[in-house]
């Protein structure tokens, strides 16, 4: 299978490796984090940028669907920049980070492809935070309202008088 | 006028719950004149409280107090804390049901004879059997309107069924169907019709799917005979040194501890809730849990076998659309030992949204297997597998050391597939792939079972004391004015979602003990 650049896209390999201030598709400023396209911004409260910028990496890592943009994500996962959480976040990131160092030299949102990235995730997915994340993604990511028209997926459809006229039955490709 | 009653006043029957059992047997005893105080443990909701999301429903609906898990049960890892999706609100699991209203097979009554003697299941023949239950059926299909009885007209096929049964037909099979719905295809009940709405498991909001809460509670509160206390969480059954039952202690909205006095007490808070408050109720007469003395309390758990297969083709589905269980295949529900296994099983046409199928299709699984299949929801057709499975005396209720905000143990639900259960489930697993491949799904996904919705067999019905918790009217042998009236008195499960069956026992039982109190004798 052809190996996927994500986390590098938009971003040539020199960029970066030229400081700080690029990781993966985020640009991480002083007590920000933005999307490579300026299309989204977001303030940290209590979590270091960086390892907000990486917690996102992870969370589309874990539940890749390329269609949905890096905002819901985001939202996803925006949750762990709390006093409460950021702790326990920041301790995972960084076995997270100590984990990839060791599989490829690089933290992990500075891993370039995809499939090295998820076999850094498969060697610690029966652990308490890889299981916390997910888990969390669950209804994190899946239950954003935002998300369901990518999937096909119309949602609440009382208001709108049920399918009884709208296509409950309109399978075209049945006989 | 709903009739209230005082705490002292023991001349009522108390009915703990109000879902498809408790809330029949409170109504048809309330049309027969008699006192009932119905004792519900969560609030009061009706379709214009129901809401069209998933997870937000779920936190209005859904039984989330405390439960642990055991046995090797895939469920007990993936949701540890929530072995059942029932229901806490007057209504009970009536207002998330699908709806699907099917009669046992008349061999079903009588499993031990028809089966035989397994390895490791406690099979039992019930102590009724097909003509008997045949005239309650009547009756409770009339209540719930059930389709393509009485004269009533089918529903309309969905786009997912019209997969289905194009599956089906392909493979050969007859028995194919919109199936037998407690959902109105037409005006009648004072309920109006289906609206293809989808969410049927998040309540009705057009009423159109029959609810205990919204037609059997407020027709009993309004004969002046029925009063139902919401937000009563019972805690014990009290008894006298006869050892006949004598009233209830419960928690009030205000978690305030208050006795109800009682003629009767029906116990009706499904097969979860019921053993454990029969255990929670032991005294010094009757140490090992009230109505115990045979230790079948809480044995013998049944959840029907389940399992899902969804079907991803080259084009759209929207299964999503319309009723979600309107689509049923029956040819497989026959006994026939050849498939390498006893018992039989049906197929239903079954659909989640979104954000409950992300949950639901591979609890735990991640990564591109996992996601490019929900990448192709709206291309997914869907389908639940619903079998007979083997009671165990191993597969059981019991009290955990966990308890609730009441400071009350809460039920440990143990789950272990029998190997029947299993040679089942992959059989129908393969028949349901089947299906879709051969319209050219591009790809078929075996589910595993969700949290259990169809709980059964914990206070079993039997011919002899010994055997079981109640008799064939659902008195308990030990206690004679204590009744069963919820799924928990099935001596076994049969291949059919049980909700007509518990409806058909409940009238039964009403009849049963208007009867008997007329006559003195209760």
């Amino acid at each position: 299978m052809a190996k996927e650049r994500g986390a590098l896209r938009g971003l040539t390999r020199r960029q970066l490796l030229s400081g700080a201030s690029a990781m993966g598709a985020f640009v991480v400023g002083s007590g920000y984090v933005t999307g490579a396209r300026a299309d989204w911004a977001t303030e940290m409260r209590a979590l270091k940028p960086e390892s907000f910028a990486t917690l996102v990496q992870m969370a589309r890592d874990i539940y890749p669907h390329d269609r949905i943009p890096d905002e819901n994500y985001v939202v996803a996962v925006k949750d762990y920049d709390t006093q409460d959480k950021a702790e326990m976040a920041e301790a995972g990131i960084e076995a997270l980070n100590t984990r990839a160092r060791e599989q490829t030299g690089d933290d992990y949102a500075r891993i370039g492809w995809e499939s090295d990235r998820v076999a850094v995730l498969r060697s610690m997915e029966d652990e308490a935070f890889f299981q916390t994340v997910r888990g969390g993604l669950v209804t994190g990511l899946y239950n954003q309202k935002e998300v369901w028209p990518i999937f096909g997926y119309e949602g609440e459809s009382y208001s709108k008088g049920g399918y009884i006229d709208r296509g409950f039955d309109d399978i075209a490709w049945i006989g | 006028m709903a009739a209230p009653f005082e705490h002292s006043d023991d001349s009522v029957v108390v009915i703990i719950g109000t879902g498809a059992g408790g809330g029949v047997l409170a109504n048809e005893l309330a049309q027969k004149g008699v006192s009932v105080v119905a004792l519900e443990a969560g609030g009061r909701y009706l379709p214009e409280d129901y809401v069209n999301d998933e997870w937000e429903s779920f936190g209005q609906l859904a039984w989330t107090d405390p439960r642990t898990t055991s046995g090797d049960w895939r469920v007990a890892h993936d949701f540890s804390g929530l072995p059942a999706w029932i229901v806490k609100a007057v209504g009970g699991t009536s207002t998330h049901w699908a709806g699907a209203s099917l009669r046992f097979q008349p061999h079903e009554w009588k499993a031990r004879t028809t089966y035989g003697a397994l390895d490791g299941a406690n099979l039992l023949d019930w102590p009724i059997d097909e003509a008997e239950m045949a005239p309650w059926y009547d009756k409770a299909e009339e209540k719930l309107r059930v389709t393509r009885t009485g004269g009533r007209a089918g529903l309309p096929g969905s786009n997912n069924y019209k997969v289905f049964e194009a599956g089906a037909r392909n493979l050969g099979y007859k028995e194919v169907h919109t199936g037998r719905m407690a959902i109105n295809s037409e005006w009648t009940d004072d309920r109006m019709p289906c609206q293809q709405t989808g969410f049927c498991f998040q309540g009705c909001k057009w009423g159109a799917k029959w609810s205990s809460a919204y037609t059997d509670i407020p027709r009993g509160e309004a004969t002046g005979n029925l009063e139902v206390r919401a937000n009563a969480h019972v805690a014990r059954i009290l008894h006298d040194d006869a050892g006949k039952v004598t009233g209830v202690e419960y928690f009030d909205q205000n978690g305030d501890m208050q006795m109800q006095k009682a003629r009767i007490v029906a116990v009706a808070g499904n097969s979860i809730e019921s053993p454990r408050l029969l255990l929670n109720s032991a005294s010094s007469m009757f140490p090992d849990g009230l109505a115990n003395s045979s230790g079948q309390v809480g044995r013998n758990y049944l959840r029907h076998l389940t399992g899902s297969v969804y079907g991803i083709f080259d084009k759209p589905v929207h299964m999503y659309r319309g009723t979600t269980m309107a689509g049923i295949m029956q040819d497989e529900a026959r006994h026939d030992p050849s498939r390498g296994f006893v018992g039989g099983f049906e197929l239903e046409t079954l659909s989640l949204g979104l954000p409950f199928m992300a949950a639901f299709l591979d609890p735990g699984a991640w990564g591109r297997e996992f996601t490019s299949a929900l990448d192709s929801y709206e291309n997914m057709a869907g389908m639940w597998i619903v079998g007979e499975d083997m009671p165990q005396e191993r597969n059981r209720v019991t009290l955990s050391d966990t308890e609730d905000g009441f400071g009350l143990k809460v039920a440990d639900v143990a789950y272990t597939d029998h190997a029947n259960d299993a040679a089942m489930r992959d059989y129908a697993y393969d028949v349901g792939a089947r299906m879709y491949d051969s319209l050219g799904a591009t790809r078929t996904l075996p589910t595993p079972p969700y949290p259990s919705t169809h709980n059964l067999g914990t206070n079993r019905m039997s011919e002899r004391p010994e055997d079981g918790v109640v008799d064939r009217n659902g008195r308990a042998h030990d206690v004679p004015n204590l009744f069963v009236s919820d799924g928990s008195q099935f001596t076994t499960g049969a291949a059919e979602n049980p909700t007509l069956t518990i409806v058909a026992l409940a009238i039964r039982q009403a009849d049963h003990i208007a009867r008997e109190m007329s006559a003195g004798s209760l």
